[in-house]
């Protein structure tokens, strides 16, 4: 198999292959310890909200801009976006198929009533921080101190434990922000992007909307007008951010949408690893996720984007779950940077996602690894374009698709080389595993080549979950459940060692999760 | 120890399943191993995933006990943790999942299944090394994905390696000597020995005789078209290699 020839040699040279294994015999006791509740995150929090009027009119605009006290230029920039958004279709290209939204019928900004930010973490309503607890997200420095969840599975990993900084966006607003002191010390700037429109204001301006333009399509330009929260990160010249950020998204009201928006730059020779996680209550309506995720590396920058998304996937029978249709690309602005997605898509009803790499400076590099899966009646459209403008760029796609239940799952990829771009290099590998017969799996990789000295690979491959695979294991000893989350967990193994470590903990939790009784 | 009665089996789904083994009748006591010969298509292999519980096969009719126990109504993997363990003809492939890592994960959900506490790192690391070390297992191998890549000969010595980790109380090796050079049947056949004690039973299913002359059985039974139709001593085996399949059926029947 062509597949693990990569495996093999990644290993080789990989020197925490140790503990990664560890992760996988954790893997199982996790799932057991979540067995009793398929989707833990689907809890709501009972707590005062404030909305804005339902619907979407300028007057809309308006109260979220006056709510977050913005300067002009930025209500004028939300209206121009709103007015384009107007003149627009909702696409329909995408293998996806839902009922026609009523955009009417959303809230598009929820706070709740104690006011937007807070001071102090103390200040911070004890229902929110409840949630985020047990959601398993520490807000408390003391708490994050010791780790995340998950992370000190070895004592050699809780040595080496990274701290996390944490960003929690609640509905339409960020409630709290840890570790900022000791990131200013740093010189790196980690806070809401309402917060920064204030406070940096000459940033924002420089760079929002830069990567996706407000016009850039129908999801992006909705976005562009009614943005509630999101983060915002700058990290300096020459500056490695001494610990992982994350930004914790959570819809909790009902009848909202999200839309937050999130901005990171890393200046030249900077360096950030950024992880959002997502979750959302179960509700029998679908609510609206429309998020935009713009990042700039200058040169020999680097940003590795983390996703594990959970959103609210919808019932057995397709009845509620998170719209995610979402926009997120990154530019490769400077020479020699690199960006590199790595997402993990578990939840929501239907995703429309792919985060992109343009690759503008010489010799910049783009990544996406994924793994997307879908159960139950789940539909997902997800990929990447990597857009080579600069020479000798390089790009690399990874994808595993798993589908089981009544799922569809498609890659869509665009592959684009510019005259400019000589010697421009893709290897693109996307692998679908199919879980029962009533699942679909699809690949809709594009090229658009205008380079002869371009080097562009790609391997595909739908695997069948095997009989004799499962059959193995299960003379080994292991039970059925168990040996699907086996076999799925070496079918993404590559993509998973990519996350940083405790996410990937939290990911396989998830993964085994999602595909609770899938055979059978 | 394994007790098999009139046992019937099908393969295949509802009208198309096809009836492999009929009325066999056999038995193995503990401390014993008892080799099944016979010629293509006699039922060789369905015998052992009948008896290990793979779906598609059916049993129709007659009984399968280990230690008195009815195994026939056990999921697969209660009946590994019961203690039985089938050495596969073609090992499968576990793309991404480390053999130790594998193993471990086996190991440890037997242990469960029969209520024992789970082996610790050390111990099972140290077991590892000494197992390895005996079937002249490369240790980088034990990090690599179960079967991947490996050769046929690598294939089978990690089948014995997985057995000798396990301590399964009933083995059965299905073609275990196909694609063995001489060096690895004689690595691999020190391996089983070295597993033959009072407590434990074992089924060697073969083609040829060449293995068991580095696996003395105690018993040779033929079996022909899914029932064993002559059972010998270590002596039939030879008679077979020298006769041939048809000779011996032939005066069976």
């Amino acid at each position: 198999m062509d597949c693990c020839g990569g495996t093999d040699e990644h290993e080789d040279d990989c020197t925490e292959v140790t503990v990664k294994e560890g992760i996988d015999a954790k893997t199982v006791e996790a799932a057991k310890a979540l067995e009793s509740e398929n989707y833990s995150a689907g809890f709501s929090t009972a707590i005062d909200m404030e909305f804005s009027p339902k619907g979407l009119s300028e007057d809309t605009i308006r109260f979220i801009s006056a709510k977050k006290e913005e300067p002009e230029w930025l209500l004028e920039w939300r209206l121009a976006a709103y007015r384009r958004w107007l003149t627009m279709e909702e696409p329909t290209w995408a293998k996806v198929r839902y009922e026609p939204i009523d955009y009417q019928a959303y809230y598009y900004y929820a706070a709740p009533k104690s006011g937007a930010k807070y001071e102090s973490i103390d200040d911070v309503p004890k229902e929110i921080l409840e949630t985020y607890e047990k959601l398993g997200i520490p807000l408390r420095e003391a708490e994050v101190l010791l780790g995340v969840e998950g992370a000190a599975e070895t004592a050699a990993a809780a040595r080496e434990a990274p701290r996390v900084a944490v960003d929690a966006v609640f509905d339409s607003v960020s409630v709290a922000t840890t570790f900022r002191k000791e990131l200013e010390k740093a010189g790196v700037i980690f806070m809401s992007i309402s917060e920064a429109v204030r406070e940096h204001p000459e940033l924002v301006k420089k760079y929002l909307g830069t990567v996706v333009p407000q016009s850039d399509n129908f999801f992006a330009t909705l976005n562009s007008a009614v943005f509630s929260d999101g983060t915002f990160v700058y990290v300096p010249k020459g500056v490695r951010c001494p610990m992982e950020l994350s930004t914790y998204f959570r819809m909790n009201a009902e009848n909202t949408g999200q839309f937050e928006r999130t901005l990171i730059v890393c200046d030249e020779g900077a360096y950030v690893s950024y992880l959002e996680g997502c979750t959302a209550p179960m509700r029998d309506e679908n609510q609206l996720h429309a998020a935009v995720v713009e990042l700039v590396a200058l040169d020999d920058a680097e940003i590795k984007y983390s996703t594990v998304q959970n959103w609210w996937p919808g019932d057995e029978d397709g009845k509620g779950g998170i719209y995610n249709f979402v926009t997120k690309r990154g530019d490769c602005r400077g020479a020699r940077s690199k960006i590199s997605w790595t997402q993990v898509e578990t939840g929501s009803a239907v995703t429309w996602k792919y985060p992109s790499c343009i690759l503008r400076g010489d010799d910049s590099v783009g990544e996406f690894y994924s793994i997307a899966v879908t159960n139950g009646r789940q539909q997902a459209d997800t990929g990447t374009k990597m857009i080579h403008l600069g020479k000798r760029t390089k790009s690399r796609i990874l994808s595993k698709g798993i589908s089981a239940g009544k799922s569809d799952n498609t890659y869509r990829g665009l592959v684009s080389i510019n005259k400019r771009a000589e010697k421009a290099r893709n290897f693109t590998q996307c692998d679908s595993l199919l879980i029962g017969g009533r699942c679909g799996a699809h690949t809709v990789p594009y090229v658009e080549n205008r380079r002869a000295d371009a080097q562009l690979e790609h391997e595909a491959t739908t695997t069948k979950l095997s009989e004799d695979q499962l059959f193995y294991a299960r003379q080994r000893g292991l039970g059925e459940e168990q040996a699907v989350a086996l076999l799925v967990n070496g079918f993404v193994r590559e993509v998973l060692q990519e996350l940083p470590m405790e996410f990937a903990v939290e990911a396989q939790k998830l993964l085994e999760v999602s595909l609770e009784g899938s055979v059978g | 120890m394994l007790k098999i009665e009139n046992l019937t089996a099908t393969v295949g789904e509802a009208e198309e399943a096809k009836q492999i083994i009929n009325g066999l009748t056999l038995e193995v006591p503990a401390g014993e191993v008892h080799a099944i010969m016979g010629p293509n298509g006699a039922g060789k292999s369905t015998l052992s995933y009948v008896l290990t519980g793979r779906s598609g096969y059916e049993v129709t009719g007659g009984s399968v006990t280990l230690n008195g126990e009815d195994i026939l109504s056990m999921e697969p993997e209660e009946r590994a943790a019961k203690g039985m363990f089938l050495s596969f003809q073609y090992p499968v492939e576990i793309p991404g999942v480390p053999v130790m890592t594998f193993v471990r994960t086996a190991m440890n959900s037997q242990r469960k299944l029969r209520g024992e506490d789970e082996i610790s790192a050390p111990d099972f690391i140290k077991k590892s090394r000494e197992i390895a070390k005996q079937l002249k297992l490369d240790a980088e191998m034990l990090k690599r994905p179960v079967n991947v890549g490996f050769s046929g000969g690598e294939k089978k010595r990690l089948e014995i390696y997985q057995m000798m980790m396990l301590e399964p109380n009933f083995l059965i090796l299905d073609e275990t000597d196909s694609g063995l050079d001489i060096d690895a049947l004689k690595t691999v056949a020190e391996g089983v020995n070295a597993m033959r004690s009072p407590e434990r039973g074992m089924l060697v299913i073969t083609h040829y005789q060449r293995l068991l002359d580095y696996i003395k059985p105690d018993k040779v039974h033929v079996l022909s078209a899914g029932r064993i139709i002559k059972t010998g001593g270590a002596d039939l085996a030879h008679r077979l290699e020298a006769e041939g399949y048809e000779g011996v059926v032939g005066e069976a029947v």
